[in-house]
């Protein structure tokens, strides 16, 4: 078979891989066999090149996508890795089941969800995926499955959340899935005028469920890090208009919106941003504080558009996103956000975020705040996120690498001193060189 | 929101990329379904996937449409409320190794026609008198039954066999609720057609055969075609059989 042009979502960097189709565990193990280094390829949501293969073979796991069971006492969940987080949604949400986490589009599969250990508007209190999983099957390099729970095969469990992919190709998973009454949600929006009172207003909305904030990114002196913090609870059926309280676990699906071409990357410019920055943070401080959003609205404003990433124009984008641990993050934030709104490189979606503690020993999460921006991919842009890189490692923080696509081999190094024990792990049982990716080639994992 | 209970849909050849497609679409429409097929046993999967996306009961029968023996203890153990019986079993040989080979042009025979017919007609007589409203058997033939040609054409007399017994079997059942459907889907992108060139343009997933046939029968249709291929063939019909006999597609 040929190799074609493949890329992650970011659409940089593009690299001739030879995506296989695997139907069934027969045809991975088929894969196994050949013994060229091999890659789990979900739906292709991870920004870089974590789901690239150039040298081997990267395998879809589109195909096995069936749902097994559910124990509706428990609300556990049993999938096959390729299962989309949409389906689930769009099949348990009717029956009052929503999934415990869930990142900012649902169009991930569960394996996906699992190599990334994904988090999402509740990091804070609920943790991250691994939490609400309570087992997985995966996929040896010998061709063996093996069970991993909390308590059988821990430490593969473990690794296996953030190792993306690079453990083995999960298969199937158990997910515990999260009750809910409606399919609304409370939202409130708390004006910050600064990166102090975003900070605050992290701290002091602690005790609900989701929160998330938009960050004016391009912002300076003392507007410095003006934010719109989003804060959101799970709606009761009796907080609805009675119209929709005969059906409160369906919301209407609003009308979905194509990028129809790649647009040209000069609409993207210090201007543009700073025009749609500016409105977009004086109609959230105009906006009502409480209103009932719907839950397409609240967890994936961005899956109403269909293939957005087109905006950054045909040469693609890099998403950038970080922590900076706790203790560290007053001075870390304000040093990230000095230098990317001198350099003038703003992106419409600049996220903030409190998290909770880390979980995992090669999990991106730990307690602090993480930032995420969107750059479109230049060569102004690229030394701007080594910049960042720098600063990120000064503050003791990392990055996301379901997110990156370029950080070096040296500051990946001095920002994961984790990596060697994931290094370690992988070599003993077999599972280097078999499972590679561009990733992991490009870091040495 | 309370609904009329759904008939059940019973899809004959459930392994099959059509068959699956098709069982999807009805369970979304409500239908419980059972899905029958040789070595029912490993469709476990696809029927817990199906049962759980839709919320409706689907189980697995055992079925083998090469032994027509069992068709009579297979209909006996259907659901009382069946009321869809969707036979999508099929078999594209390749042409080459028919000609002139007695076993495999019996096997075609068999799997495109014989079978699937006789199959169709005990469960028409059983679905016509068990009372259910609006009953319907569904049978897939293929445009390449509409006219022979030299790269298919014993797939295509067993598909023209087929389409005339429908014809027959509805004729039959006319003074009854029963409708009897004839399907003839153009191309179709599944494991049966993988690794062929196929035209694109022409080309329907099984998924969008499976909206046409749901829609179709959601409004009694007899003769269902994708309108692409409608015009396609009324065109290669038109053809004088000295042209066409030259041809060479």
């Amino acid at each position: 078979m040929t190799r074609a042009p493949l890329s992650g979502w970011g659409r940089y960097p593009v690299l001739p891989c030879r995506l296989e189709r695997p139907a069934d565990v027969a045809d991975l193990r088929e894969l196994l066999r050949a013994g060229e280094p091999l890659i789990a390829r979900g739906n292709g949501r991870g920004y870089g090149d974590c789901a690239l293969q150039p040298e081997g073979a990267t395998a879809s796991m589109l195909a096995m996508n069936r749902m097994l069971d559910f124990d509706a006492r428990q609300g556990l969940l049993t999938v096959q890795a390729g299962v989309l987080l949409a389906d689930i949604v769009d099949a348990f949400l009717p029956r009052g089941w929503f999934p415990a986490v869930t990142p900012g589009t649902r169009f991930v599969t569960v394996g996906g969800m699992i190599a990334a250990d994904v988090h999402g508007k509740n990091h804070h209190a609920a943790g991250s995926l691994r939490r609400h999983v309570a087992w997985l099957d995966l996929l040896a390099p010998s061709g063996g499955i093996v069970r991993c729970s909390p308590s059988e095969n821990a430490e593969l469990f473990d690794c296996t959340f953030g190792g993306m992919g690079l453990t083995g190709v999960v298969l199937r998973a158990c997910l515990r899935l999260a009750p809910v009454r409606t399919a609304w949600i409370r939202q409130e929006t708390v004006v910050a005028t600064d990166l102090a009172q975003a900070m605050d207003a992290f701290e002091t909305s602690a005790s609900w469920t989701y929160t998330v904030a938009w960050i004016d990114c391009l912002a300076r002196g003392a507007a410095l890090g003006r934010s719109l913090l989003f804060r959101g609870e799970h709606a009761e059926p009796g907080e609805l208009p009675e119209a929709w309280r005969q059906a409160p676990l369906r919301a209407p699906a609003g009308r979905g919106w194509r990028v129809p071409v790649d647009l040209p990357a000069f609409l993207l410019n210090r201007l543009s941003v700073r025009a749609f920055n500016a409105l977009y943070f004086r109609a959230g401080a105009r906006a009502p504080g409480s209103r009932l959003v719907d839950w397409r609205s609240f967890f994936y404003p961005l899956d109403a558009i269909g293939d957005w990433n087109r905006i950054y124009g045909a040469r693609g984008f890099a998403q950038y996103q970080c922590v900076i641990p706790q203790a560290a993050a007053r001075g870390g934030l304000a040093a990230l956000l000095d230098t990317i709104s001198a350099a003038g490189e703003g992106s419409f979606l600049a996220v903030l975020k409190q998290l909770g503690p880390q979980d995992g020993s090669f999990s991106f999460p730990m307690r602090g705040y993480t930032l995420a921006l969107d750059f479109p991919v230049n060569p102004r842009t690229l030394a701007l996120m080594e910049e960042l890189d720098r600063i990120v490692a000064e503050h003791g923080g990392r990055i996301y690498l379901a997110k990156d696509a370029r950080i070096s081999r040296e500051r990946f190094a001095q920002t994961e001193p984790r990596a060697a024990a994931f290094r370690r792990l992988r070599q003993a049982r077999g599972m280097h060189p078999r499972y590679a990716s561009a990733l992991s080639r490009r870091l040495d994992l | 929101m309370k609904q009329d209970p759904k008939q059940t849909a019973v899809i004959v050849g459930g392994r099959s990329d059509i068959g699956l497609a098709l069982a999807r679409r009805l369970a979304r429409a409500g239908h419980p379904i059972v899905l029958a097929a040789r070595r029912a046993g490993e469709l476990a999967e696809d029927a817990a996937d199906i049962a759980l996306r839709h919320g409706v009961d689907v189980r697995t029968q055992e079925l083998d449409v090469l032994k027509p023996e069992g068709y009579a203890a297979f209909l006996e153990r259907l659901p009382a409320d069946t009321g869809i019986v969707a036979c999508v079993v099929g078999l594209l040989p390749d042409q080459q190794a028919v000609e002139g080979n007695p076993q495999a042009a019996q096997q075609v025979v068999d799997t495109n026609f014989t079978g699937p017919l006789l199959l169709l007609e005990l469960a028409a007589r059983r679905l016509a008198a068990s009372g259910a409203a609006q009953p319907a058997v569904i049978g897939i033939g293929s445009v390449a039954g509409d006219r022979g040609r030299a790269r298919n054409y014993w797939y295509g007399a067993a598909k023209a066999a087929f389409a005339a017994g429908l014809s027959g079997l509805r004729q039959r059942h006319a003074r009854t609720p029963l409708l009897v459907m004839t399907v003839k889907p153009g191309f179709v992108r599944t494991r049966m057609t993988a690794g062929m060139d196929l035209p694109p343009a022409l080309t329907d997933t099984p998924e969008q055969l499976a909206e046409l046939i749901h829609r179709a029968l959601r409004r009694r249709r007899m003769v269902v075609v994708p309108w692409k291929w409608r015009l396609v063939m009324a065109v290669i019909r038109l053809i004088p059989e000295r042209v066409f006999s030259r041809m060479t597609f």
